[in-house]
């Protein structure tokens, strides 16, 4: 048994490092942030995530001071920061165009914050290349940022914002102008930099699979609300509402009428021509209440025959298939044309596999497999 | 061939209106003066033949410019002219500059609209228009008389203060412009990434903002050094007899001493004179299109 999980979230004697109170942002009419509060711990890998325009930028940059809440507190270390201007603050910002000043070097634009500090130069000198070395850009430190690649370029922002040593460090969309192989790898850098150095991190992201890889706890943004804050797995797994379930990965999203029929026990109505669907839900849902069915396609089986025991059992002809390689997504059509994904591991290969368009498939999950949620 | 007549056509206009006209000036700068026309010795014939031609020319008129101290004076003083015109310039065209680039984006080409219509009046008109405002009755004098902030109407026409106020009127638009555009280009992170680092709103200023427009500065300067330092127009219609500029001096020798030799000695030092800054001018620029590469 692992000595202590990191869940500071859980623990009530715990003091957020930070922490939004009824913090509202007005841009004219516009309402940028909503009446929104919201506690982050030290050590923690905070993900904002949610479309362009939910707000997060917003916070971002409330956090580091560029904006001022409309209304409301921002506190730091349980001091109100609202006032406090960018420079005064023990936070630092890693700049989605990385923000690297052209007409300096690597290693000067590392040291550019220490020196605001008055720090004797041989400290300077230290902690310039500690970072280096934390970046592995040791090779790079004379070169100027257009010298380098996009990939470079982002270690030197991250060196550079961590090198004040930070109370906590916004990164915005860090990763965006990477590609994808790089994106990987450097998110588990990042993971690696965050656990070595302690440091609060909080990401601005729209990349829900960064999100969930790199952060501890993420908030699903919308329209300047938080919509759920939960730890990528409870996000995934059990997400609050039909929007966050869509948002985050692949989702079948099945509207119907739920009715009791044991203790935590529901059936569905969503066809009259169709059985109903059975599913588990710990929310009490009233006899009669709309809900809605969210199934992630990966807890979907699909098979020629129809399976015995499965709690939830439809007919369907396979309508497409998008193979991705590892995996495969199966649309299937109902009778009735609702669209169904399911996913499966493409463990043979290709020339061998059971399903091909056109084929009558059943398709079956179980009564824990969906999660009931009412909007 | 369609390349080489591509490349040929700015050259020939350089040897045809540039190299072709030096050499003139620069012959007549080795002859000696005549009572004659054209006013100078000697004339190229082919009677004589080319030996006896070049025999004739001398250095005469460069030690003649050496030994009067009116010239090197004149040289000198023109120098501290354009520099301090340059350097005021600067000051008052970097906040506008600044201002334009701040400016919200729908502004900003009526603003620039506003830098470049002056020079859709004549330059001379516009100059002429400053003895107007400049004058002891001029329209400034009055204004400061009536609102009772001066009580004797101050000489400012036909001194140097009014040879500083016309040039750096004239020169400007060509300070501001590519200040502008340094700025412009500036992305604004960089500023937000100075300041997140400590910097404070004039520590971000001069650490960031100053650097990347200094090409912007630099061209800037040399716009106005340039054209400032052979300026003729605006000394002799708003400078007094104490303003001694090298482009007044140029053009006295030729049309009141009719002394076309001296005066084109005098031509060709100051063309020397501005090769320096001209090919510094060029090197600034060659290095910042390599850097934007």
């Amino acid at each position: 048994m692992p000595a202590s999980v990191f869940a500071p979230w859980n623990d009530p004697s715990e003091k957020p490092l930070i922490r939004f109170r009824n913090v509202t942002k007005r841009f004219g009419d516009f309402t940028a942030i909503d009446d929104l509060s919201l506690d982050i711990f030290e050590r923690e890998f905070f993900a904002l995530l949610g479309p362009s325009g939910c707000g997060k930028t917003t916070m971002m940059r409330m956090l580091a001071g560029f904006e001022s809440p409309s209304d409301g507190s921002i506190e730091l270390a349980g001091q109100d920061i609202v006032s406090v201007p960018p420079n005064k603050r023990a936070v630092n910002m890693m700049f989605q165009s990385y923000a690297l000043f052209p007409h300096l070097t690597i290693w000067d634009n590392i040291a550019f914050g220490l020196r605001r500090d008055k720090r004797p130069k041989l400290d300077i000198a230290d902690r310039v290349e500690e970072m280096l070395k934390l970046t592995r850009l040791e090779k790079f430190a004379r070169r100027k940022p257009h010298q380098i690649s996009g990939g470079q370029r982002q270690r030197v922002a991250l060196a550079r914002s961590l090198a004040k040593a930070p109370k906590l460090l916004l990164l915005d969309e860090p990763l965006g102008a990477l590609d994808k192989k790089l994106r990987q790898d450097t998110q588990f850098e990042l993971m690696d930099i965050q656990e070595k150095t302690g440091t609060t991190f909080v990401i601005v992201t729209h990349d829900q699979e960064e999100a969930m890889t790199v952060a501890s706890r993420v908030a699903v943004m919308d329209e300047g609300r938080l919509i759920q804050v939960a730890t990528p797995d409870a996000i995934y797994e059990a997400p609050n509402s039909v929007y966050v379930a869509d948002f985050i990965g692949d989702v079948n999203i099945i509207a119907g009428i739920a009715s009791s029929t044991g203790p935590g026990r529901y059936k569905i109505a969503w066809r009259e021509d169709q059985a109903p669907f059975v599913a588990m839900s710990d929310k009490p849902f009233s006899e009669g209440a709309e809900c809605y069915l969210a199934i992630r396609p990966e807890k979907v089986q699909i098979s020629a025959q129809k399976p015995d025991e499965a709690a939830n059992t439809v007919q369907g002809t396979v309508l497409d298939i998008a193979y991705l390689g590892n995996i495969s997504t199966y649309i299937v059509e109902l009778a009735n044309g609702t669209q169904i994904k399911a996913q499966i591991a493409n463990t043979r290969r290709i020339s061998n596999r059971s399903f091909t368009w056109e084929d009558t498939v059943w398709l079956s999950w179980s009564d824990t497999a969906g999660i009931l949620l009412d909007g | 061939m369609r390349r080489f007549a591509l490349i040929a056509v700015p050259y020939i206009w350089l040897l045809a209106l540039f190299l072709v006209p030096f050499l003139i000036v620069f012959k007549i700068s080795l002859s000696d003066i005549a009572l004659a026309r054209p006013p100078y010795m000697p004339q190229f014939s082919w009677a004589d033949g080319v030996w006896d031609f070049l025999s004739q020319l001398d250095l005469e008129n460069f030690t003649f410019l050496a030994s009067d101290d009116l010239y090197w004076k004149a040289y000198l003083s023109s120098l501290k002219i354009a520099l301090t015109s340059t350097v005021i310039t600067l000051f008052v065209a970097y906040p506008i500059a600044y201002g334009m680039a701040r400016a919200p984006q729908e502004w900003r080409p009526t603003l620039m609209m506003l830098v470049i219509l002056p020079f859709w009046t004549s330059f001379l008109i516009r100059v002429y228009s400053w003895m107007g405002i400049l004058s002891n009755e001029g329209f400034l004098n009055q204004f400061l008389l009536g609102i009772g902030a001066i009580s004797e109407p101050l000489t400012i026409l036909n001194t140097n203060s009014a040879v500083y106020i016309g040039i750096v009127y004239t020169y400007l638009p060509f300070m501001i412009l590519p200040i502008y555009a340094a700025l412009d280009r500036l992305d604004a992170s960089l500023i937000e990434a100075a300041e997140d680092l400590g910097c404070s709103r004039l520590q971000a200023f001069w650490l960031v903002t100053i650097p990347l427009s200094k090409n912007g500065i630099i061209a800037g300067s040399f716009l106005v050094f340039i054209p400032a330092l052979g300026e003729f127009v605006i000394p002799s219609l708003l400078g007094g007899s104490g303003t001694l500029m090298i482009g007044k001096v140029l053009w006295e020798e030729f049309f009141n001493n009719r002394d076309w030799p001296v005066a084109s000695a005098v031509a060709v030092v100051l063309l020397l004179i501005l090769i320096i800054p001209i090919v510094l001018f060029q090197r600034n620029q060659q290095k910042q299109s390599e850097e934007e590469s």
